[in-house]
């Protein structure tokens, strides 16, 4: 017992010693926390993106002037690790802003703390529609499409098939069970005629493939949506193969067409589901040609969905501070609400609404090509397009 | 009728994936009593070994060459694991090799990435094995038949292993009873390696037998090891019988339970565990222990209250922490913030652990169960911080007094799985009530009322709190309370002998424990001002166990150290480097091989051998004896 407090002061000497700044005063500091730890296959993409954006910036004279750093924390996947991490950004760092997080619990408890402690927050990646609709705040903004977005941009393509009687497959946690909920309301309220057949829960990450797949086939739907990814979705297709679930069964899958998802698959990819993704071959845009190149140039590789919202996260942050000619909160989020800007899917907006961006997301079928999933038939949708009016969205959100 | 027969069918197939890991982890705990927490590692990286071989040697030669070879290289690297760092600290207290082997756990997950890199990985077919075959209109993946037949046959070579050979004799004699077979005069090192070996070789043939089935990638080890740990308990440890029939019991369970609870995975394996403890405190196939020999009283330092001088010294310490909010920023004070939290979590759990020698591996349940009492006080009936703090830990009192009621009557690891049965139980409740709990997004915007907003504020009310609480425990260890529950501890026979009713004793701490973690998951609420079922997960309760193991389990307040060391690297770690896990890891590691007795534990020999009178306890301690493994 005695012995306790010296050892919070040698811990805290540690601390400070850490904490040597190698950023100049004068520099703007974006504050950047992500699950780099817990799910490198999205977060490492994503690192190299964002750095592809700081070297931009910085090469094209900073932001008004300004040096731009981004001083970048892991959270190990857990919110409260994330707090930590902001907390240590905004204390003890300085940062003027907040970006990333991928996983949704992260996101709103990030956003939380930014509304606590009226800091903005720049979410790049979690999907939840709670960020911006129902758990709101004034702070918080989002670039990547959310669930409700991917659900209606899907639910487009798959109300026109004929099939009737659906099935679903998702994670049993958040992400899944709002995206099945969504993509349902959507789906019967453009076809009432459907009859939905089966619902399959695993847990995310342990996916028992067999049983689920054969419960699915036993239940004989038309058609099956997909939310499972990662390295349950590869469980998930082999079996499917093995055993013909997919087989005269139209299949529509959230993110499957990102290429971390897509590309572990390689022959196994199935053919012709309806996905949402990132077809970086095939799209001939010059944004995206442009970063492309500086991607390629740079890595000496292909970029993956993450590189892209890595990139686009600082981007976006680096025009809002940009605008706002200071790194005051109140002027930034002024600045960022109605924001328009150029990312490498075309011109995106901050929405003053809710804080959405309306960047889009692709939407095509999968297919083999030299034994690689690839997606084919994208074509760009804008998120713009696939929002609810201003009256329901303003009946999501609460009040600031 | 044949869906059924195809879903029994899958379900074995699972189950014999699930029985090849189980079972090594089984024989390994059965005779060396280590529980490895390394065998979803060993599992993970006979994976990612198989997987590069089988990529480079093409062919039903190159792809089952592979998958053979990766488990013997893995097996290889187990040799080398126990024989430089498992068997310089067989000695150490019961579940200190937990943590070294949690510490090799943390290594390899970073290791895997910056080795093969960090996407997800997918395997080659099975040659000869890569179709299905038609049952009534029915696909079995013919890979699956393999499995279901490859289960049995381990199962048989085993049994064979065990029951006709020398090598099976002894090892069967050292689960039964290991200081016997030491004092027949056999060389224990060996058999424990060996053993060792034999364990890590199935994991990694269980984990490089996934690559035709599954993703290769850095997170299987977690995966898995909760879900192999609870299989060998249900089916009683040590036995490979009850390993495979428990294995099959799960998955069977799960197969068909998916059909009219779509959600069961989530928590069938916890649920049966809890039923089976309940029913059997042994689980299926397993015997009762046989009564530990173990001289009470021998390995652990005599105990006494501190010393005035030392009380002033305490004193003088706590009021230096107090004074941090002169020099430190806000940054800082958070962080102090957490680590009394955490110094409170740790004392909680070390009161049982060292006191009552009930080693909890759920005790984040209470913790947490503090946090979402304070979340639903505050949120829901509006109540001030005060009363919420006040009244919030009692929801984690009262999850101690239902759980602590089941668990007390039963002891050792089957004590530690049902607490985790139980802690996974709670979680799975708030995961999935999502009307109440919010699910795993949590419930939001629980921050602490204006005196108490600022980080020096909350600094003290943590600290406080934190002093008072170990105070509390302390006075207790050392009141009548105190010496009746250290007697249940050193011999349950010989305490109810003099009249104590050890299960009420040990249900008394149970609740008084899992009461102060309460208190601290209360503050922990208002420190992040949210709450989410990490909060009462397995990982925050192996956090715990760590802290008080790092401390040192014999000592009267290691968990103090423990928590204060671990929590500040592990917070310092992950801010300044990308390989924390790597890092801290390798840090538990060398921690367990230079003080085998916990920081404290470690510190308190050297002062006793500074002052040269050393009592013939410690000196025991000091030279521990051969044979009194």
């Amino acid at each position: 017992m005695r012995a306790r407090n010296y050892v919070v002061g040698a811990a805290f000497a540690l601390l400070a010693a850490g904490m040597g700044h190698s950023a100049l005063a004068e520099d703007i500091k974006i504050g950047e926390i992500n699950s780099y730890s817990l799910l490198p296959s999205f977060t490492e993409p994503y690192r190299k993106g964002w750095q592809l954006a700081v070297e931009e910036i910085n090469a094209a004279g900073g932001i008004n002037g300004k040096k731009l750093v981004v001083i970048s924390k892991d959270d190990g996947g857990k919110p409260a690790d994330a707090q930590t991490a902001a907390n240590e950004l905004v204390s003890s760092e300085g940062v003027a802003m907040l970006t990333g997080t991928f996983l949704s619990n992260i996101g709103l408890a990030v956003s939380d703390f930014a509304n606590q402690k009226k800091v903005f927050f720049l979410a790049a990646e979690p999907l939840t529609d709670a960020v911006t609709w129902a758990k709101g705040n004034k702070y918080t903004f989002r670039l990547r499409p959310s669930n409700y977005m991917q659900a209606a941009m899907l639910v487009e393509a798959a109300s026109k098939l004929p099939a009737k009687r659906w099935a679903t497959i998702a994670p049993n946690y958040e992400y899944g069970q709002s995206a099945v909920a969504v993509f349902k309301k959507l789906m019967s309220e453009k076809r009432p005629d459907i009859q939905w057949v089966d619902e399959q829960w695993p847990p995310q990450g342990k996916i028992d493939a067999g049983p689920v797949v054969q419960a699915v086939a036993q239940a004989n739907p038309e058609a099956i949506l997909n939310v499972t990814f990662g390295p349950d979705l590869v469980k998930l297709v082999r079996e499917g193969n093995t055993r013909g679930l997919f087989k005269g069964r139209e299949v529509v899958s959230f993110l499957t067409g990102e290429p971390e998802y897509l590309d572990p698959l390689k022959d196994e990819t199935p053919e012709g589901w309806i996905v949402t993704g990132y077809p970086w071959y095939s799209i001939k845009t010059p944004e995206h040609e442009a970063f492309l190149k500086a991607y390629q140039a740079k890595y000496n590789d292909y970029p993956r969905l993450g590189s892209i919202v890595g990139y686009q996260t600082i981007k976006a942050a680096a025009a809002i501070i940009a605008k706002a000619g200071s790194t005051d909160t109140d002027k930034m989020i002024a600045a960022a609400e109605g924001i328009s800007m150029p990312s490498p899917f075309g011109e995106i907006t901050f929405r003053k609404i809710d804080h959405q961006s309306t960047l889009g997301a692709f939407v095509g079928k999968t297919a083999q090509k030299d034994g690689k999933g690839v997606m084919v038939d994208a074509t760009y949708k804008k998120g713009s397009d696939y929002l609810p009016s201003d009256a329901e969205v303003a009946k999501l959100r609460p009040k600031d | 009728m044949a869906f059924y027969v195809v879903q029994f069918l899958t379900g074995l197939a699972s189950a014999a994936s699930l029985f090849l890991v189980a079972s090594g982890l089984s024989i390994i705990f059965g005779v060396t009593r280590i529980v490895n927490f390394a065998h979803g590692a060993f599992y993970m990286i006979g994976a990612y070994i198989a997987f590069t071989l089988t990529e480079r040697f093409s062919g039903a030669f190159g792809f089952w060459g592979g998958v053979v070879l990766a488990a013997l290289a893995v097996a290889l690297i187990g040799v080398l694991v126990e024989m430089v760092l498992l068997r310089r600290i067989y000695h150490a207290p019961e579940l200190f090799q937990l943590l070294g082997t949690f510490g090799l756990t943390l290594m390899v997950e970073d290791l895997v990435v910056l080795i093969w890199g960090p996407d997800d990985l997918v395997g080659r077919r099975a040659p000869g094995f890569k179709g299905a075959v038609d049952f009534f209109g029915q696909n079995i993946p013919s890979y699956d038949l393999f499995l279901i037949v490859l289960g049995p046959v381990v199962l048989g070579i085993l049994w064979l292993l065990f029951q006709r050979t020398r090598w099976g004799v002894l090892v069967r004699a050292a689960t039964q009873d290991r200081d016997m077979v030491a004092a027949l005069g056999v060389n224990q090192k060996w058999l424990f390696t060996s053993v060792f070996a034999v364990g890590v070789f199935l994991a990694a043939l269980g984990g490089a037998l996934q690559i035709p089935r599954d993703a290769v990638h850095h997170a299987m080890d977690l995966r898995i090891i909760v879900e192999v740990f609870v299989v060998v308990v249900i089916g009683g440890l040590g036995s490979i019988v009850g390993a495979f029939v428990a294995a099959v019991l799960v998955s069977e369970l799960n197969a068909f339970g998916i059909l009219i609870f779509p959600k069961i995975s989530i928590i069938l394996v916890f649920l049966v565990m809890a039923v089976v403890l309940i029913v059997r405190p042994w689980g299926l196939f397993g015997k009762p222990e046989a009564a530990a020999r173990k001289t009470p009283g021998l390995s652990v330092n005599p105990w006494r209250p501190l010393t005035s001088n030392e009380r002033l010294a305490a004193l003088a310490a706590l009021v230096v922490a107090a004074m941090l909010p002169l020099v430190a920023g806000n940054y800082a004070l958070t962080v102090g913030s957490e680590i009394a939290i955490f110094v409170i979590f740790a004392v909680s759990l070390h009161f049982l652990m060292s006191v009552g020698g009930l080693a909890s591996f759920g005790h984040a349940a209470y913790f947490g169960l503090g946090a979402y009492g304070v979340a639903f006080l505050a949120k829901m009936a509006g109540l001030p911080m005060i009363v919420c703090l006040l009244l919030g830990p009692l929801l984690g009192c009262m999850g101690a007094a239902v759980f602590g009621f089941f668990a007390v009557q039963l002891s050792g690891v089957y004590f530690a799985m049902l607490t985790l049965a139980f802690a996974q139980i709670v979680w799975s409740i708030a995961f999935q009530w999502v009307s109440v709990t919010g699910g795993d997004n949590g419930i939001l915007g629980v921050w602490p009322e204006k005196w108490a907003a600022s980080p020096s504020h909350f600094y003290w009310l943590a600290l406080g709190v934190a002093a008072l609480v170990t105070i509390a425990l302390r006075v207790m260890v050392f009141s009548p309370f105190g010496y009746a529950l250290r007697a249940t501890r050193d011999s349950v026979l010989r305490s109810e002998a003099v009249g104590i009713d050890a299960k009420r004793i040990q249900w008394t701490a149970f609740v008084i424990a899992g009461t102060t973690a309460g208190i601290g998951g209360a503050l922990f609420a208002y420190l992040k001002g949210s709450v989410f079922p990490d909060n009462l997960g397995i990982s925050l309760s192996v956090d715990a166990l760590v802290m008080v193991l790092l401390g040192g389990v014999e000592t009267v307040s290691g968990g103090v150290i423990g928590a204060i060391v671990y929590k500040a690297l592990n917070i310092w770690l992950v801010s300044q480097t990308d390989l924390s896990k790597l890092v801290l890891g390798g840090f538990i590691v060398l921690i367990v091989v230079v003080f085998p007795k916990g920081i404290v534990g470690m510190l308190e020999i050297l002062a006793q051998r500074r002052r040269k009178s050393s009592p013939p306890g410690s000196s025991l301690l000091a030279k521990p004896i051969e044979s009194a493994e």
